[in-house]
């Protein structure tokens, strides 16, 4: 069982609050599904397309928590030696040759205990989100990307928060981390890793909420350009587009609307800009046609 | 809350979004009623997304939910809606108003959409079509009881004609035309759909007040976007389903090269090893191996883009762009009574619904009458493209085998088929119709693995087998 410790939020508007302060605007949907994740001591699976602030979420609660962020960044062919631990074997080698060497020759008996030992165990994220006895934030960013064979490994960490080394034993952790686990929903998650999770689908914000995002982060900019801008992206988002422009594109777009001086966004400004939200020719063709640029 | 208490009422719910399709386990459920315990019971918003955190496991499931939600757990149960009422619409009639108090009414309340859809505000624009509904959408009063009907209320106010004002209101004076017009247009489509939503969701929650929501949950909750059969998706399915085959043509590609790239290690590498093994006092701790030359798959689609499978190939000429992107031996040909090869057409970068377009107007897949020939189609690729098919080569056949009692054209197919290292045959038609009327898709299925792909979820299926 995953050990009781005391709550990290009081309530939902208590993670509203403590977000926004991190420079996160959590919508209502992001607030209580962070406070259940907390309070049922959860994982928390934040799926959704690339920008939409998936990876910021686990970052300000770290910031919120006042917790040290621990990340594992998934790539296909991560394993367990990169993901939960690894026996430093070089060292382990050098030991053994080093009493091999040394006049009485050694014990095996003690040896072995020693090869064995904390000394040589090198810990990779898992594990060491799972030894911190201070507030951790663990990210398993971009799941998707992992191969199946990483999901198995992941269960045992996040239902049990431990860790079984066979030459050492099992590790539980003292304090729970909070987990959050992010995807592109390239390829489907396996149920067993879901059931285990909180959902949480991300998609684009309101045109409120991003709005306000922007506003918050970039507050230089003129609120009249930023409601222009933003509805200008739900536009583009509406088309049919390889690549739709995320938050932080449309972040990208009010900074540099920002730094040219500009102040509307009329079609000469979007097509001499359009380079910042879309990254595909044929996007950027298509929405020149739809938005009647020429 | 009905009889049972708050946990009878989670279990109901519950059951209900399972039998809408979306799977729900056990410990979900458990889940579900721990979150109970924990959200602000009063604060609906928290209670919604709170049990979607842990009943649902994909985006697509969402929609659905929120239907259900509506039902199970309705606005009415707080009293403090009929109050919020805006002040300055008039008091409801007793009976049916007279038909010109209910056109000066919907004169009216056509005015106050007006200014709710300007201002934008979604919380007020639901609470107004809470209103309208309850001042618009009564049918005839029946033994049963009162009912109500979206098509009343939508009517009476016809939205739809608004979209010029708003334009003008969102313009503020800025000339008609240009980026301005597209953008604003696009605002002014999002709130009309919002409006649009929260009438038929008004609509909904009154009438399982009336007819029990186990009825209306059945008729009210649309099929998953991936379920939606291929022959039968409507204009709004299609475009969601584009988004769905997408990402699966992605996934299905990362497969293909992470096979690829995973294979068995190739011959040992000698100097790497022993360069290594220096780190551990030359003992050759870990070997190092050259990657195998690999051999890169080849490809061949060969779909029926005639008009009776029109959406379905429509999807699987997505998935071959997409392999296209990822893979070079990929080569796509496309038939209706005659076949042409159209590769060339998904150069990587292009628009699908383009190069289907130029496919129709470009390609020579018509030479008779415009009705699939599979006989003819096999004979001219066989014929044509003879070196296409080989032993490197898998073959994605996309069809659904209706000949018009033409001749089938079967020797031909088995005979590619066997020059083939794979070969499947994906079929839109649901597996029971296979062999009725001129489908020949049993005799195909003898001789090539013929695979029944209805909807998204099925291609997904195949995709993750394959």
């Amino acid at each position: 069982m995953p050990p009781q410790q005391p709550a990290l939020f009081a309530d939902v508007a208590d993670v509203t609050a403590r977000l926004s302060a991190a420079g996160y605007l959590p919508d209502a949907q992001i607030a209580t599904t962070v406070f259940l994740a907390d309070r049922l001591g959860k994982p928390l699976l934040v799926e959704g397309p690339a920008g939409v602030g998936k990876t910021e979420l686990a970052k300000a609660l770290a910031t919120a928590t006042s917790s040290e962020l621990i990340r594992l960044q998934c790539y296909e062919g991560l394993d367990e030696a990169r993901a939960l631990y690894e026996w430093n074997y070089k060292k382990q080698l050098l030991r053994i040759q080093a009493s091999q060497n040394s006049a009485d020759g050694g014990d095996w008996g003690d040896l072995h205990d020693d090869v064995f030992g904390e000394e040589f165990l090198l810990s990779r994220p898992l594990l060491t989100a799972i030894r911190r006895t201070e507030p951790t934030v663990l990210l398993i960013d971009e799941t998707d990307k992992a191969d199946v064979e990483v999901e198995g490994l992941l269960l045992e960490v996040l239902s049990d928060f431990q860790v079984t080394i066979p030459e050492i034993g099992t590790i539980v952790a003292t304090r729970r981390p909070m987990v959050v686990l992010t995807s592109n929903a390239t390829r489907e998650l396996s149920e067993a890793l879901k059931r285990r999770c909180l959902y949480l689908a991300l998609d684009y914000p309101s045109a409120e909420r991003e709005r306000e995002i922007v506003l918050s982060r970039v507050p230089e900019l003129a609120p009249a350009l930023a409601e222009q801008l933003v509805r200008t992206v739900r536009a583009l988002r509406a088309m049919e587009l390889k690549k739709s422009p995320s938050i932080s594109e449309t972040l990208d777009w009010a900074q540099t609307l920002l730094a040219l001086g500009l102040d509307t966004l009329g079609s000469d400004e979007v097509r001499q800009t359009l380079g910042v939200v879309l990254k595909h020719a044929s996007d950027q063709t298509r929405a020149a046609a739809e938005l009647r640029l020429n | 809350m009905v009889d049972g208490g708050l946990p009878a009422h989670l279990d109901g719910f519950v059951r209900a979004v399972r039998e809408a399709g979306i799977p729900v386990g056990i410990s979900a459920a458990v889940d579900a009623a721990q979150v109970l315990t924990v959200v602000d019971l009063l604060d609906r918003e928290q209670l919604r997304h709170g049990l979607a955190a842990v009943l649902l496991q994909r985006a697509a499931q969402r929609q659905t939910y929120d239907v259900l939600f509506d039902l199970w757990w309705p606005l009415s149960d707080r009293p403090a809606v009929p109050a919020e009422v805006d002040e300055d619409a008039p008091a409801p009639e007793d009976g049916i108003p007279d038909a010109d108090r209910q056109a000066a009414l919907a004169a009216e309340l056509r005015a106050e959409l007006l200014r709710r859809l300007l201002d934008g505000d979604e919380e007020a624009l639901r609470r107004f079509a809470r209103m309208a509904v309850d001042q618009l959408g009564q049918g005839q009063p029946s033994p049963s009881g009162q009912s109500f009907f979206s098509y009343r209320v939508l009517r009476a106010l016809s939205p739809d004609t608004l979209v010029s004002q708003l334009l003008d209101g969102l313009l503020g004076g800025a000339d008609r035309g240009g980026l301005a017009e597209q953008v604003a247009r696009q605002t002014v489509r999002e709130r009309l759909a919002a409006f649009r939503a929260a009438v038929e969701a008004e609509v909904r929650r009154r009438s399982a007040a009336e007819r029990g929501r186990d009825r209306v949950a059945r008729t009210a909750v649309k099929p998953l976007a991936d379920q939606v059969d291929f022959l039968r998706a409507q204009s709004a399915d299609l475009a969601e389903l584009r988004r769905s085959v997408a990402p699966l043509a992605r996934r299905l590609a990362a497969r293909l090269s992470a096979k690829r790239r995973l294979g068995r290690e190739g011959r040992l590498d000698f100097r790497k090893t022993v360069r290594a093994s220096l780190a551990t006092g030359g003992v050759p701790v870990v070997t190092h191996h050259k990657p195998r030359a690999v051999h890169k798959p080849e490809l061949v689609v060969l779909c029926d883009i005639s008009g009776s499978v029109a959406g379905f190939s429509h999807f699987t000429l997505m998935l071959t762009q997409a392999l296209r992107e990822h893979f070079s031996g990929v080569r796509a040909f496309a038939f209706v009574d005659s076949t042409d090869e159209v590769t060339r057409f998904f150069s990587p970068g292009a628009d699908v619904a383009d190069a289907v377009q130029r496919i129709g107007r470009e390609a020579e897949v018509v030479t008779f009458d415009g009705h699939s020939d599979y006989g003819n189609a096999f004979g001219v690729f066989a014929e044509k493209w003879a070196t296409a098919v080989g032993p490197k080569t898998s073959l994605l056949v996309l069809g659904d085998g209706r000949t018009n009692y033409r001749q089938p054209g079967l020797p031909v197919l088995a005979d590619l088929v066997r020059r083939s290292r794979s070969a499947y045959w994906l079929n839109p038609e649901p597996a029971r119709l296979w062999g009725s009327g001129d489908s020949a898709a049993d005799k195909y299925g003898q001789v090539i693995p013929m695979i029944e792909v209805r909807n998204a979820a099925q291609l997904a299926e195949f995709v993750t087998t394959l």
